[in-house]
């Protein structure tokens, strides 16, 4: 890639704007997986009691929804990226290669 | 094409014949052995003759050095998903979760958890620039802007080290295994993993591996299915009763439910989920799937359908865990108070309790299987960074793709005897160490480089280098000194490092290198490493300039 190419996508705002938000989203998304999950073992070993809740009939302690939680969680994180990045970025990429090529 | 067919199936049969052979042996022996389990090995030898046909298949089709790293780029977001998920799902994650549940109950899910939570980060952060930027391994992307040589060879030896310590504990894991389900010697089964997997990965490459581990992805997630629904059909679909006779059959013993104490140490716990998520994020075998697919967008697909399978995987392994726990009554199961063949055999045993010979057999098979297709992905990790990374880019710049397809397929069946003959040489060893130390290499080593290399545009050649062996020899040194090494193998005492995956203080200890010597370094190396960082980052994020996929 030439200094010229570099140049020119720089300076075209469907580039700019793809980076801002794929940027935001990426990092926002990271963070609050990181969060759940850090906050989730944190929980663990400073509250231990929490977990020996009984929240159905008499065996099923909260620990266990929480945990299909956490993973359903990490999963529909994925799924909402990429149905964003198919429908805007994806856009906005072709956009940019057509400006260009 | 004749000739191929024929040296393929000689392999296969030089593969089989030891089994045959144990087999037979096994039913005039004195019986301390397991009896010789017949719908195991005939539903493992379809396996096989079906892998051996998809190698065929694969090896007409793989011409190019494209064709033999990355399956010509080909490959969808759905079947490297699968691909992806079957890699991850090995016989040691299968096994071994549900064994854990089996012995600890929750405690089992949250290892599982820290399994999982790396991989919408890899998403979120790396698979498209990854795809965007590489060709065949991820050292391409690691050393894009930077000096080639000294960052190939970090990065190389970082991918050797994982993929060598990795094989070690698949094939002695395999070979246990294997003496236990069919009756077969562990010399013989290490062997024949062996030749099978030299022959998938240097006639089929990549399209064969990936193939192979699709196939053995269905038929594992189908089987946990079928165990799992089967466990809560006895169980009524309820939770409580599932959980309540499992207590029961611990003498009502309530701990199983609860947290026992996995994480009573927090910067244990810290650094245990550095280690799982960022290694998992540093693994080459794993990386290198991401230059299969044709472009950015079946990258990030990829990862949102190997998430859900993963998950799915989990949430099975442990209703399995739970089932065996439940279920798992009768003198036939056990030696004393513990399972034969120890607390990771629980999956198996269920299988047994659910649906009989046939449906062990059908299990055992899928086992076998997942240790085939693992070993396969590992073996031509190991060998595109021996021939891609350090011979085509170091050793020889100007090799022709002939010459460095040929250095591929020479470096398999390397790599392959290595892993013959580690796994007999560690049969009786200890080998718990060997992925707490492949974990926490690829934490520290490989994966703090290449994510630096993404996103910071001040590092520069001497930083990834000087960072990189820093994070890689106190990852080893700490291993060393840790509970595993210190305590348990060498018995030297209270271990130095008192934790068993020291990744916090390692990738500390990497991430802080490559800050320090990039911020100090001003030669004029640094100023072309700086300068060539706004290129690599357009094209990162557009995919201009990237590699397609191969026309055919």
């Amino acid at each position: 890639m030439d200094q010229a190419k570099i140049e020119k996508i720089k300076s075209l705002p469907e580039y700019q704007q793809l980076v801002k938000e794929r940027t935001s989203l990426a990092w926002t998304l990271s963070i609050a997986i990181l969060v759940v999950y850090y906050g989730y073992i944190m929980l663990l070993a400073f509250n231990p009691e929490f977990f020996t809740t009984i929240v159905s009939g008499e065996y099923v302690s909260i620990g266990f929804p929480i945990g299909v939680a956490i993973i359903v969680f990490a999963f529909l994180l994925t799924g909402y990226y990429v149905k964003k990045a198919n429908d805007d970025f994806d856009e906005l990429t072709a956009k940019i290669k057509k400006e260009v090529e | 094409m004749n000739s191929l067919l024929k040296t393929l199936f000689s392999f296969m049969l030089l593969a089989l014949l030891p089994m045959v052979a144990i087999a037979a042996g096994t039913i005039e022996s004195d019986g301390t052995k397991v009896p010789t389990n017949w719908p195991a090995i005939s539903m493992f030898v379809a396996f096989v003759g079906l892998t051996v046909y998809i190698t065929y298949w694969a090896a007409k089709r793989t011409k190019s050095a494209k064709d033999f790293y990355a399956a010509g780029g080909g490959i969808t977001g759905l079947q490297n998903g699968l691909a992806i998920a079957g890699d991850y799902m090995s016989a040691a994650s299968f096994l071994g979760i549900t064994g854990m549940v089996y012995l600890k109950g929750y405690d089992g899910l949250i290892f599982a958890i820290g399994f999982l939570v790396g991989w919408p980060i890899i998403l979120f952060l790396m698979s498209e620039r990854l795809r965007n930027l590489g060709k065949y391994t991820f050292t391409d992307v690691a050393a894009y802007r930077f000096k080639q040589t000294p960052v190939r060879v970090l990065a190389a030896f970082g991918s050797i080290a994982v993929v060598i310590l990795y094989l070690i504990a698949q094939m002695v894991g395999a070979g246990k295994l294997i003496e236990l389900l069919f009756g077969l010697d562990f010399d013989y089964a290490v062997v024949m993993v062996g030749i099978l997997i030299i022959a998938y990965v240097t006639f089929g490459g990549m399209l064969a591996t990936t193939w192979v581990q699709i196939i053995k992805a269905v038929l594992l997630l189908s089987g946990a299915t079928f165990i799992a629904v089967a466990v809560m059909y006895q169980m009524d679909f309820s939770f409580n009763t599932l959980f309540k006779t499992a207590v029961e059959q611990r003498d009502g013993d309530m701990s199983i439910l609860f947290s026992g104490g996995f994480v009573s140490d927090p910067i244990n716990a810290i650094s245990l989920g550095i280690a799982l998520m960022f290694g998992t994020a540093g693994l080459p075998h794993i990386l290198m799937r991401f230059f299969t697919v044709p472009d950015a967008k079946e990258a990030r697909k990829s990862v949102f359908y190997a998430t859900g399978f993963i998950g799915f995987f989990y949430i099975l392994a442990f209703i399995i865990g739970f089932g065996a726990v439940a279920l798992i009554v009768g003198g036939e199961y056990f030696a004393g108070d513990a399972l034969i063949g120890g607390n990771n055999m629980a999956a198996i045993h269920l299988s047994s309790v659910i649906g009989g010979d046939y449906f062990l057999g059908f299990i055992s098979a899928v086992a076998f299987a997942t240790i085939l297709a693992v070993v396969s992905g590992l073996t031509l990790a190991g060998a595109s960074a021996i021939s891609h990374d350090i011979y085509a880019n170091v050793i020889n710049k100007n090799a022709t793709e002939e010459q460095e397809t040929k250095v591929a397929r020479y470096a398999t069946i390397v790599i392959g005897a290595l892993a013959i003959i580690f796994g007999i040489g560690f049969k009786d060893q200890n080998i718990a160490f060997v992925v707490a130390l492949a974990f926490t290499i690829a934490a520290s080593a490989n994966f703090p480089v290449l994510i630096m290399s993404m996103y910071w545009k001040n590092m520069t050649t001497r930083g990834a280098v000087i960072g990189g062996w820093l994070g890689l020899s106190s990852a080893v040194i700490m291993v060393l000194l840790g509970p595993v090494v210190w305590t348990q193998i060498l018995d030297m005492g209270a271990a130095i490092v008192p934790y068993k995956f020291p990744a916090l203080f390692t990738v500390t200890i990497a991430f802080v290198g490559i800050w320090f010597f990039s911020i100090t370094d001003k030669s004029a190396r640094a100023a072309k490493d700086k300068e060539g960082f706004e290129a690599q980052f357009i094209r990162s994020q557009t995919g201009i300039g990237a590699e397609g996929s191969s026309d055919h």
